[in-house]
């Protein structure tokens, strides 16, 4: 689809708002359209091809979205079809939910992010006062789509000086739809947020979510994405490290089947000395999936004594599985230490072997050295609540019979 | 009891086993001796179902049951246990929770009902004893970091657990200092019984010290070129195969 059609079909008078804030948004839209592959950002995931056609209905009602929800003692700020859920939300006086009309400034020259601030329907203000542990919050996102809808919520996460937050985020739908979400995230000196991510979309979805990160000194954002359903996915992560002693944890999973495609990038800026970065995506692909990571580490020429680790592992499970891996290190500081791996393979026929020949069916012992392999991503998720949800969500897949 | 009767296999074009015949009884441990390249390590992995071997005559039954046309994990079912000359390690799967799998994917496959957690670590931990390991062993993913002798003795601890009726112990000496030796002789030994045979595969005199065989065959270029009582055994090691092969 153009632009023009694109932008003709969204009627901004029904959304909330500052309407010049929509309308600047949809100035910077036009002027770079829809990523394409001839994007290098978008190179390996053809986003325009797969909206091509696309309705872009802005959501009206919840149909069955609720049916969804996650069960949990722990409270919950819940959006429906991209509005906030005041019913399924529990009430903190650290959050704020809002209906779109928010100053949306960070990475506006990215077209999805430009996309995100045209068509906002909701999102939620987290901040976590000084020296506040907050605990443990769910912050889910629904979707029932009845014709094909574009949700786009827009969240802002500020964790205060020596503050920590967890927040553990399911994206769950049915339908067809996008879900296009952007989440900034602010952590003052000392401050700590855990970010759990289960992208859990309907099979017929299409998932792109922008997380921009500023960590300053002494801050730490440790996260945890599986990418486990919609038919398009992508998870671009934009962290910077500005303050001396900072560390930013990124792991990610794939596991997708069938035609799916999932990307994971990320953007690690170090500009301040002494930061630490580690990545471990390990994408699963069956069928003929096609998984991406591009990962880039930017070390700025003050970042003295960055440690940055980056490590990519693939098991293909079919011979139509497809994966992309593209690392990137641009250092400019002459003291550093980075580090970056890739890995590609099939299950090791030498381990099935002995798994069968201890009497452990084929199948499950695909499932073993399946679960195995995930075992050094999931390792970092130290949360009890958030390992669950990963784990069920890998037993839930290999009982769908993942290739 | 385990039949095989005139076995030929090879790995791509190369014939390795050229017409095998053995008949072991229930309640017998076999030696096989014989020199690199014999076939000793083939004859093992045909008989468990190992990829990437391809039967091209002959047959072998175990209590009657072909097994040749079974799945590596039906032949565990049936009571079939490879010790590996190398055990294979897998990263991010622990021990105890490997083999409390296999001992219930096992008794699942024969229609006995499951062990429960509790019920398997305490059947372990008796079985660790009684072979002299260090407790660590079942918290410790599968033979990851293990010396050699442990990741033998770690399939011994697996064979105690499983309790074939037919082991095959390919090269399990190799590699052992005396100590790690007795030990996994004892392993076997503590499993000699009516309903329980193995084929003991070594290229050493040194292991049958410890686990005694009824009967010693000694394989070469693919068949067995003689049989006889424990003393071949000692012979083999006195003069060695260069004889044997000639004739």
């Amino acid at each position: 689809m153009n632009v023009s059609d694109f932008l003709d079909r969204i009627d901004f008078s029904a959304l909330a708002g500052p309407a010049q804030r929509r309308v600047n948004a949809v100035e910077r839209f036009r002027a770079q359209g829809w990523p394409t592959r001839a994007d290098e950002a978008w190179h390996y995931t053809d986003l325009r091809g797969r909206l091509k056609n696309f309705e872009f209905a802005l959501p009206i009602g919840t149909g069955n979205a609720f049916g969804m929800m996650p069960v949990t003692s722990s409270p919950c700020v819940t959006f429906a079809n991209g509005r906030y859920a005041e019913t399924h939300s529990t009430t903190l006086s650290f959050v704020t939910p809002h209906g779109g009309d928010v100053a949306c400034e960070a990475g506006s020259d990215l077209p999805m992010v430009a996309v995100n601030a045209a068509i906002a329907t909701g999102g939620a203000l987290f901040n976590v006062p000084n020296d506040v542990d907050a605990g443990t919050v769910f912050l889910v996102s629904l979707a029932d789509a009845a014709n094909q809808l574009a949700i786009a919520s827009r969240h802002r996460i500020s964790v205060g000086v020596g503050a920590s937050l967890t927040l553990i985020e399911i994206s769950r739908g049915m339908g067809e739809y996008l879900h296009n979400s952007v989440i900034e995230i602010v952590l003052a000196k000392g401050a700590m947020l855990r970010h759990y991510r289960m992208q859990d979309e309907a099979a017929d979805a299409v998932h792109v979510t922008t997380i921009f990160v500023d960590i300053a000194a002494d801050a730490k954002y440790e996260s945890f994405i599986l990418n486990y359903g919609a038919r398009l996915s992508r998870n671009e992560v934009h962290v910077s490290l500005a303050g001396a002693g900072g560390e930013v944890s990124l792991g990610a999973a794939q596991l997708l089947s069938g035609m799916q495609h999932g990307d994971i990038t990320t953007i690690i800026t170090h500009d301040a000395p002494h930061c630490a970065s580690r990545q471990t995506v390990k994408s699963v692909l069956g069928g003929a999936a096609r998984g991406v990571f591009q990962g880039r580490i930017k070390v700025a020429r003050a970042a003295q004594k960055t440690d940055g680790y980056q490590m990519n592992q693939a098991l293909l499970l079919s011979p139509d599985a497809e994966i992309d891996c593209k690392p990137e290190l641009e250092i400019f500081a002459d003291d550093v230490k980075c580090s970056h791996g890739a890995t590609i393979g099939a299950l090791d026929p030498e381990q099935m072997f002995y798994l069968r020949s201890r009497g452990i069916p084929e199948e499950q012992a695909r499932v073993i050295l399946i679960r195995a392999f995930l075992d050094g991503a999931l390792e970092s998720v130290a949360d009890q609540q958030a390992r669950a949800v990963f784990e069920n969500a890998i037993e839930a897949w290999r009982l769908k019979g993942m290739s | 009891m385990l039949e095989i009767k005139g076995l030929t296999a090879t790995i791509g074009d190369k014939k390795i086993l050229r017409g095998i015949n053995l008949i072991m009884p229930d309640g017998e441990i076999h030696a096989i001796m014989g020199p690199n390249g014999a076939g000793k390590s083939t004859l093992s992995y045909v008989l468990s179902g190992r990829e990437g071997y391809t039967v091209t005559g002959g047959s072998a039954t175990f209590n009657g049951q072909d097994i040749l046309a079974i799945e590596p994990e039906a032949r565990a079912a049936a009571g079939i246990f490879l010790a590996f000359q190398y055990p294979v390690e897998l990263p991010g799967v622990g021990n105890a929770n490997f083999i409390r799998t296999a001992v219930n994917a096992i008794r699942r496959a024969r229609g006995v009902p499951e062990l429960d957690a509790v019920a398997f670590l305490k059947e372990a931990r008796a079985a660790i004893k009684s072979l002299k390991m260090p407790d660590d062993m079942l918290k410790r993913n599968v033979n990851v970091g293990f010396s050699g002798g442990e990741k033998k003795r770690n399939e011994i601890l697996q064979m105690a657990l499983l309790k074939p009726s037919l082991a095959l112990l390919d090269e399990t000496d190799s590699g052992l200092d005396i100590d790690a030796l007795k030990i996994v002789a004892d392993g076997v030994n503590a499993l000699r019984g009516p309903a329980f045979s193995a084929l003991v595969i070594t290229h050493y005199q040194r292991l049958l010290d410890h686990i005694v065989p009824d009967r010693v065959h000694v394989l070469a270029a693919g068949q067995i070129v003689r049989s006889g009582g424990p003393e071949l055994a000692r012979e083999l090691e006195a003069h060695g195969y260069a004889g044997l092969e000639a004739a």
